[in-house]
């Protein structure tokens, strides 16, 4: 009798401990649908945003050039024989590429036609060809062949970023398509790597902007940043970590310093502007200030990641060197800033990560000028890449839609060499006990 | 509290050299928490004592004091004195580093340092400039690898790292650490409550060796361990010292009603 009852007790638990079971195995695989739909979602807006920013800004890495044969006349660069160079730099190159393409295209030759010529050509094609006769002033009278950019409409028909139908937008006339179509024809119109691109500064004439003078504007704020926030964000972080007791004051410290890690960046960049331009009356515009105000911004990050890299330092490390009677500096200098060093590092990099991309702030400190020399110093005016992207985005040639996805390929890549710096540190020093 | 200076004022226990470290009349306070009370204990040179007791009785608290380690603990608070070769260790000019130099610990858990055994041993020494050259540093860890008895384990991988020995083989590396600085007394706190048995005899032996040339003052929660390897076993409970005596006068013979319970296992 009693067997039977037990039997039946035995079956109950049974099921309801199965029907728990269930629901608790469901419950499981829900969650993990959750997060896999999630992370799904997550990806696929990344591809999206990828692919219409490679998708956009891909052609701007090439650039259109067209093959002419240049008869360097000297009648027409240097009438009077000079070969000085104030003759040379200010010649007419223009005159030169219009003889080549007239020369091409022999039925142009009147008022209209010769403007028509002048048109496809970028001011580009001039500075080279310049560049070519003050390098060796000995080419003058001899004909060459030379690859010379085209101006960005051109450039953008043959992408096939623009209408070739002038009722549907196009800005060519029938025998312009013409002329276009028979250089392509023969080959002498190519669209070739965009060299402008990388060595050039901004300019208006969107065929020869180039990213280089954001990229060394960007290069030495970084510099002036990673001078300046690394040793001030660690000592910082060592003193409040290891030396300083804990009292109201350190408190207030650590409240503070977490919340100028949300202030937002502009405000630095106000703050920059009134002390480091209006009161120290340092050199507007230029990449010194952008540094010391991207110092601002980063330091409370790589503050808060010291911190926890030094945190994470066990403290039997600490109790094993001063027992050996190491003083708190040998324990913090041989011990504990060796063994954090990987993460501080690692905070470090996303802490630069953040002040490269980072454009409001040098908004306000006047980062933001069209500059179209490249700065030799920290000293000079600059712009960087992040305000680059800003500038460009707002530019309305059609030809800049295109470099400002380029500007932001090119930054996205320097985050990516930032972040990939960053794992491959933390993965070659990380210590395991 | 009267029974501890009773035993220690009994003749013939303490003897007529005089102890090594002495304590005073120490008293310990973690914030408001009295953690140790009116503490009197001499700690006789060339011997092992060991400090027995439940847990959080206050004797690691008591081992902590003699090298100053309370000091680290935020809050703590120490009163009395204690001395060491009669010089009083928390006067104001006492150098603790230098301190701590001439009084090692090893720790519960092994903590070598994440670098080479050799660096490990020889990084005391290379603090405190006792090696005038490398071939001096070098015989100064090979002697203190010897005497902890792990030299010849680990001859042929000195630059391999610490962290990569066995639990055992850790432990007497920091026991070799320990003594590379030729300090006088050695502060064990539970060095064997992370080994296994075979290396616990290991330790053990060492540490019956060590007793030549050192002052050892070990922690432990086995009483068996305290039996084997200590010459004199003081008994805390709940902050005070209960009792102190030779070792085998404490098994035997306990005075106090406490360590009786204590050693027989009516609690703790």
């Amino acid at each position: 009798m009693t067997e039977a009852v037990e039997q039946l007790r035995a079956s109950v638990i049974a099921g309801k401990v199965g029907a728990r079971l269930q629901r608790r195995y469901a419950a499981e695989k829900r969650f993990r649908v959750y997060g896999v739909a999630a992370i799904a979602i997550a990806l696929s807006f990344l591809a999206v945003l990828l692919v219409s920013i490679i998708a956009q800004g891909y052609s701007a890495f090439v650039q259109t050039e067209v093959r002419l044969t240049l008869d360097l006349d000297p009648a027409v660069i240097d009438p009077d024989g000079k070969r000085d160079h104030a003759t040379l730099s200010s010649a007419d190159y223009a005159t030169v590429i219009r003889n080549a393409l007239l020369a091409r295209f022999p039925d142009a030759d009147d008022r209209v036609g010769r403007r028509e010529l002048s048109h496809m050509m970028s001011q580009g094609a001039e500075l080279e060809v310049r560049k070519l006769v003050l390098a060796d002033p000995s080419v003058i009278g001899s004909r060459r062949e030379m690859w010379l950019p085209v101006a960005a409409p051109v450039d953008q028909l043959i992408k096939g970023n623009m209408e070739r139908a002038p009722d549907k937008g196009g800005q060519f006339k029938e025998r312009e398509l013409a002329r276009i179509d028979a250089l392509k024809a023969d080959g002498s119109l190519q669209t070739r790597f965009n060299r402008w691109l990388f060595t050039e500064g901004d300019s208006r004439q969107p065929e020869l902007a180039g990213l280089w003078g954001a990229v060394v504007g960007s290069f030495y704020s970084l510099l002036v940043t990673l001078a300046l926030s690394f040793p001030l964000g660690v000592a910082t972080a060592v003193y409040l970590e290891e030396f300083a007791s804990r009292s109201r004051w350190t408190d207030v410290i650590e409240v503070n310093i977490n919340n100028l890690a949300a202030v937002p960046s502009i405000v630095f960049g106000l703050l920059g502007l009134e002390i480091f331009l209006n009161l120290f009356e340092l050199p507007r515009s230029s990449p010194l200030v952008g540094g010391l105000v991207l110092t601002l911004v980063s330091l409370p990050t790589i503050i808060i990641a010291a911190r926890v890299a030094l945190k994470a330092v066990p403290p039997w490390i600490r109790e094993a060197a001063l027992g050996l009677g190491a003083s708190r500096l040998q324990m913090v200098a041989h011990h504990v800033l060796p063994l954090a060093m990987p993460g501080i590092l690692t905070g470090t990099i996303i802490g630069m990560a953040r002040a490269v991309g980072e454009s409001a702030p040098l908004l306000m400190i006047g980062m933001v000028a069209f500059i179209v020399d490249v700065p030799a110093t920290p000293m000079d005016p600059a712009t960087a890449l992040p305000v680059q992207v800003y500038l460009w985005a707002a530019s309305p040639e059609r030809a800049f839609i295109e470099r400002t996805s380029a500007a932001i390929i090119v930054l996205l890549c320097f985050l990516a060499v930032m972040n990939a710096t960053a794992i491959y540190l933390r993965k070659r020093f990380e210590r395991r006990w | 509290m009267t029974t501890a200076s009773e035993s220690q004022s009994r003749p013939g226990d303490q003897g007529i050299n005089v102890a090594k470290v002495t304590a005073n009349d120490v008293n310990v306070y973690y914030g408001d928490k009295h953690a140790l009370k009116g503490v009197n204990l001499a700690i006789q040179a060339n011997e092992v004592t060991a400090l027995i007791g439940p847990s959080g009785c206050g004797k690691s608290t008591f081992l902590r004091c003699i090298n100053r380690m309370n000091d680290l603990i935020e809050g703590a608070r120490v009163t009395g004195t204690i001395t060491l070769d009669r010089q009083n260790i928390y006067d104001r000019d006492l150098d603790v580093v230098q301190l701590r130099a001439r009084v090692g610990m090893v720790f519960q858990k092994p903590n070598p340092f994440p670098k080479s055994i050799y660096d490990n041993v020889a990084y005391g020494p290379r603090l405190h400039g006792l090696a005038h050259s490398a071939a001096d540093l070098e015989e100064v860890v090979i002697t203190s690898l010897e005497r902890a008895g792990l030299y010849a384990e680990v001859k042929d991988r000195l630059d391999e790292p610490g962290t990569g020995l066995s639990g055992g083989q850790q432990q007497r590396l920091c026991i070799a650490r320990a003594i590379a600085v030729s300090p006088e007394v050695i502060l064990m706190d539970e060095p064997c409550s992370a080994l296994d048995p075979i290396a616990t005899a290991k330790v053990e032996e060492l540490i019956d060796e060590l007793r030549e040339n050192f002052t050892i003052v070990i922690v432990t929660h086995s009483m068996q361990q305290a039996a084997r390897v200590s010459q004199r076993t003081a008994f805390f409970h709940l902050g005070e010292l209960i009792e102190v005596g030779n070792t085998e006068q404490i098994f035997t013979n306990p005075q106090h009603k406490l360590t009786q319970g204590y050693i027989t296992g009516r609690f703790g």
